[in-house]
């Protein structure tokens, strides 16, 4: 077995009695030493009962067949806002930002139709041209035989110009951007956190919405476009929208629109470091790119978790869940567990069927940018391979305080000279 | 062993051999047919592998029942049809022998 961690951590998550096993800490995230915490409730105890967290009792699933019939069970696993929502940690109290990812049916389809066009087929073919020659310059501008950090280089870079163009927001304060997405998704307990309270959070948040209400009413008063902004202006259903849902849907297109793509772009390296072997295996054959992607993807897994509550008792992998229970599905460990992908540590270039993975989600809910984030990141690889980009990664990632979004602050790199 | 023709939305047909019992979908990814992802494996959880059913054989083959999870699934892919289906929805019989299905532009 591949070891990510210290014999510290392993011998913890090993010793520690089962019922103290408490995956929801955000530490085990910044330090990355889950990796032996699930992969002993997997075997052990899948469907696992924490009775005391930071965030109130909850059930971990950890298992990735398991994931999937949870998922597509939303009758009787609501993400809807009213009864917590979709993270382990419920909403704040009178400051809840709903979106469709936050409802369930009949009112999540209505919103949700509204919006994807902007992220569907036909509108991606139009994009793809302009992500390359971004792409290009992008690459292009990277300084040679110097230390430098891919993230904010690159993977934040790319993903912001993406932003302002699903925004169509002005691409040279793309930056905003980030930051405002920052606000809305850190853990106020980080130690970088830019916003130390819910309170601060909310009144961030406040001036972002009212700020993206200029381009609102700007959009409303010209034809249709394909942007996000210009989409909701023309919706009968969503274009007198309350501040708060407004926010919501907002922030819903800001944060899923760039920082789960840049880790993407950002765990890929760290992986293909660690696998020269399945590196060379690319460079040799670049037929293997459409499937390196989903599988880079999965490696990384963005989005460490969603949560669910119960609407009526239930069972899941013979565990008896209570009406009102908290089910928290973590895809982190669905996209590591051994029953359902073979070696799952490792990442492989030619892994047989690597677009069977949990990183988007399964059912009505599943990541409505997928096909988007896929684009970016096989542009963004193809690009590297056409200028046979030698990067030297020169120390482990840094990662994020939180529990929620796997998310590589720093790493540092060097192109050969 | 009965024959299904996929043809993808460039119009290249691709005609298969698929064992009754197996579904459409399992058919054009074990052969190799492009344009059907299938990202859930089967589980009827993804809509990636969204076909349009041949008018011909629509009335054979049915419509999802309606508030069903397929219905569901479908109501979210692209520029969804009411002859669209989830390939892994539709079992292969002798009865389908000659089936023809198209694809979308993209799968999403």
């Amino acid at each position: 077995m591949d070891t990510y961690v210290n014999d510290a951590a392993r011998n913890e998550a090993y010793s520690l009695p089962l019922d103290k096993i408490d995956v929801s800490n955000p530490q085990l995230y910044y330090n990355d030493t889950w990796y032996p915490y699930f992969e002993r409730l997997r075997r052990e105890d899948p469907v696992h009962y924490t009775p005391d967290s930071p965030y109130g009792p909850y059930w971990a699933v950890t298992k990735y067949r398991d994931m999937v019939k949870v998922e597509v069970n939303h009758k009787v696993f609501s993400s809807s806002d009213d009864l917590g929502g979709i993270r382990i940690d419920d909403p704040p109290k009178g400051m809840e930002r709903p979106s469709f990812i936050r409802m369930d049916p009949p009112e999540h389809d209505e919103q949700r139709l509204v919006v994807s066009p902007t992220v569907a087929p036909g509108n991606l073919a139009k994009m793809e041209s302009m992500i390359r020659e971004r792409t290009c310059h992008v690459l292009d501008g990277l300084p040679r035989g110097e230390e430098f950090n891919w993230v904010d280089r690159v993977s934040i870079e790319l993903t912001s110009m993406m932003l302002s163009t699903l925004f169509d927001y002005p691409i040279e304060q793309r930056r905003a951007l980030i930051r405002w997405s920052e606000i809305a998704i850190c853990d106020i307990n980080a130690p970088d956190a830019p916003v130390r309270s819910e309170e601060d959070r909310f009144a961030e948040l406040v001036k972002f919405t009212e700020h993206m209400n200029e381009l609102w009413e700007d959009r409303a008063k010209r034809p249709p476009t394909f942007d996000i902004i210009s989409i909701l202006a023309h919706s009968e259903r969503m274009n007198r929208m309350p501040l708060r849902e407004r926010m919501g849907i907002l922030i819903l297109f800001l944060v899923g629109g760039n920082d789960t793509t840049r880790n993407s772009m950002s765990g890929g390296v760290w992986g293909l470091s660690r696998y020269p072997e399945e590196y060379a295996k690319v460079r040799a054959d670049r037929g293997l790119i459409p499937g390196l992607i989903p599988e880079i993807v999965r490696w990384q897994t963005p989005v460490i978790h969603m949560r669910r509550t119960a609407t009526e008792d239930a069972e899941i992998g013979g565990r008896a869940i209570k009406k009102g229970d908290k089910v928290v599905i973590w895809y982190i460990s669905g996209n590591r567990d051994e029953d359902a992908i073979a070696e799952p540590n490792r990442l492989i270039a030619d892994r047989a069927r690597p677009r069977e993975h949990v990183a988007f989600g399964f059912g009505i809910h599943r990541c409505l940018g997928n096909r988007l984030a896929e684009l970016q990141l096989r542009i963004l690889w193809e690009e590297i391979l056409n200028r046979d980009l030698k990067i030297e990664v020169q120390d482990k990632p840094v990662y994020a305080y939180s529990n929620f979004l796997r998310s590589i602050k720093f790493l540092p790199v060097r192109l050969a000279a | 062993m009965p024959k299904v023709t996929y043809i993808e939305h460039n119009g290249t047909a691709h005609q298969v051999e698929v064992p009754v019992g197996l579904s459409v979908m399992r058919g054009a990814v074990n052969n190799g047919v492009p344009g059907i992802d299938a990202d859930c494996g089967g589980e009827c959880a993804c809509a990636t592998c969204h076909v349009y059913v041949d008018p011909a054989w629509l009335e054979r083959i049915g419509v999802p029942e309606p508030g069903s999870m397929e219905a569901s699934m479908l109501s979210f892919a692209a520029a969804a049809e009411p002859n669209s289906r989830l390939s892994c929805q539709i079992t292969m019989s002798e009865a389908l022998a000659g089936l023809v299905v198209r694809m979308p532009e993209g799968q999403h």
